[in-house]
């Protein structure tokens, strides 16, 4: 076991316990995406390239993916100006109006 | 209406009941069944008062710790037997793994004659140079079947959970889910995407002669599809993807890989040569019908991706 390869296994310990120790959920999935990274590097190492893949779209694009638009539908990823967020709203709903008429 | 039988006669067949009934026109259960609509519920102001004051008072009461010992009580055994439970779990699995014999081991229970077989012969059965796809789509193809499968019916449970049925609130606009034209983000997908798409078309379809296959071809294209949604919205790939063709094409790719494989079944247990031929290996065309089994899951997988996207983020398409 080589010192990249050591220090690749350690840096995946660490995410996993990160991950889940983290406060913000939106930290957390992008934690959880760079697990999954370098889980695919991990796999091209064990010569699984075949799981290198599907571990690299599956596991870090689609599923983070999935991730965010739940947490946008909960309502979780906060904005940091209130007033800026009215304003958004208030824009949307003009689109809208303008759109259905 | 029906052209056989007189329109009178027409009327009394069962057809034409469940026909009326499915498109709504009568309802055979009006004057057949007793109905009566329900009393509105009235609460008095005391009853009304009395009740807010009791949910006020659990309320108060459950989360006060400091003077309710129960709950003090509970939250502290429950912090020391989940902590107890983890160690524990923690505990039995390093017990079973130090149990497991060592990794790479040459006398280990993994190496028997299957594996061997595989390796030694995998490529004059099944003509695929990688024998990883050989294994999954040709002496283990039953068990892809089952996992295309399961992914089928994992989209049917996120379209019973997340579809909205209520047809007045899909008639609102659709702008509220996306983004507001990112510029940068319309640049960087119209320089992706094509790529994208055709590495993953690459991957599906050179799955038996290197790394990649059915599943990782269509996950990859799955998230083509949801770049190119995100940066140019719903009503572009509405224009030629809808649910009508995810339902299209997932059954006629589910339906394909079924038949090809009951061939495949039935010309090996009745020990008949199969007339599909294998190709040399190291061809695209080759391997007989592994590459059309690909391809059948990497439809269903990127269709399911993209599904999966829509439901969550619009609830209906």
């Amino acid at each position: 076991m080589n010192i990249f390869f050591a220090s690749l296994l350690i840096f995946l310990v660490v995410c996993a316990i990160a991950a889940s120790f983290t406060k913000s959920l939106l930290n957390s999935i992008l934690i959880f995406m760079t697990y999954s990274l370098v889980m695919s590097i991990v796999w091209v190492l064990l010569e699984s390239p075949d799981l290198a893949i599907t571990e690299a779209a599956v596991g870090a694009g689609v599923t983070t993916v999935l991730f965010f638009v739940t947490l946008k539908k909960i309502n979780s990823i906060e904005k940091n100006n209130d007033d800026e967020y009215m304003n958004d709203e208030g824009k949307e709903e003009e689109n809208d109006v303008e759109e259905n008429s | 209406m029906s052209r056989r039988i007189p329109e009178s006669e027409y009327k009394k067949t069962v057809s034409y009941k469940l026909k009326s009934w499915y498109d709504g026109t009568k309802d055979y259960f009006v004057g057949e069944l007793e109905m009566k609509p329900q009393k509105e519920k009235t609460i008095s102001d005391e009853a009304f008062k009395k009740s807010e004051k009791d949910a006020h008072e659990i309320r108060v009461r459950a989360l006060d710790v400091t003077h309710n010992k129960g709950v003090a009580r509970f939250s502290r055994t429950y912090k020391v037997f989940s902590i107890v439970f983890c160690v524990f779990l923690v505990g039995m699995l390093l017990y079973g793994v130090a149990a497991l014999p060592p990794f790479g081991n040459a006398d280990n229970p993994v190496n028997n004659e299957v594996a061997q077989r595989y390796i030694e012969q995998g490529l004059q059965e099944t003509g695929a140079v990688n024998i990883v796809t050989g294994m999954i789509l040709d002496y283990r193809a039953f068990d892809t079947l089952g996992e295309s499968h399961v992914l089928f019916i994992a989209t049917c449970a996120v379209l019973i959970l997340l579809r909205k049925d209520n047809k007045k609130k899909a008639n609102i606009s659709d702008r509220i889910y996306e983004p507001k034209n990112d510029a940068i983000l319309q640049v960087v997908a119209k320089v992706l995407v094509p790529p994208i798409f055709i590495f993953g078309i690459y991957v599906i379809l050179c799955g038996h002669l290197g790394p990649g296959g059915g599943f990782s071809g269509g996950a990859i294209i799955g998230a083509g599809l949801i770049l190119y949604i995100n940066a140019f919205g719903f009503a572009k790939t509405e224009r030629f993807f809808t649910s009508k063709t995810y339902k299209i094409m997932s059954i006629a790719a589910l339906g394909t890989y079924a038949l090809c494989k009951s061939y495949s079944f039935y010309t090996g247990a009745n020990h008949i040569e199969s007339i599909i031929p294998k190709g040399t290996p190291g061809n695209i065309i080759s391997s007989g019908l592994i590459l059309i089994l690909n391809i059948c899951v990497g439809i269903v997988v990127a269709g399911t991706m993209y599904t999966f996207y829509v439901m969550f983020r619009k609830g209906d398409y």
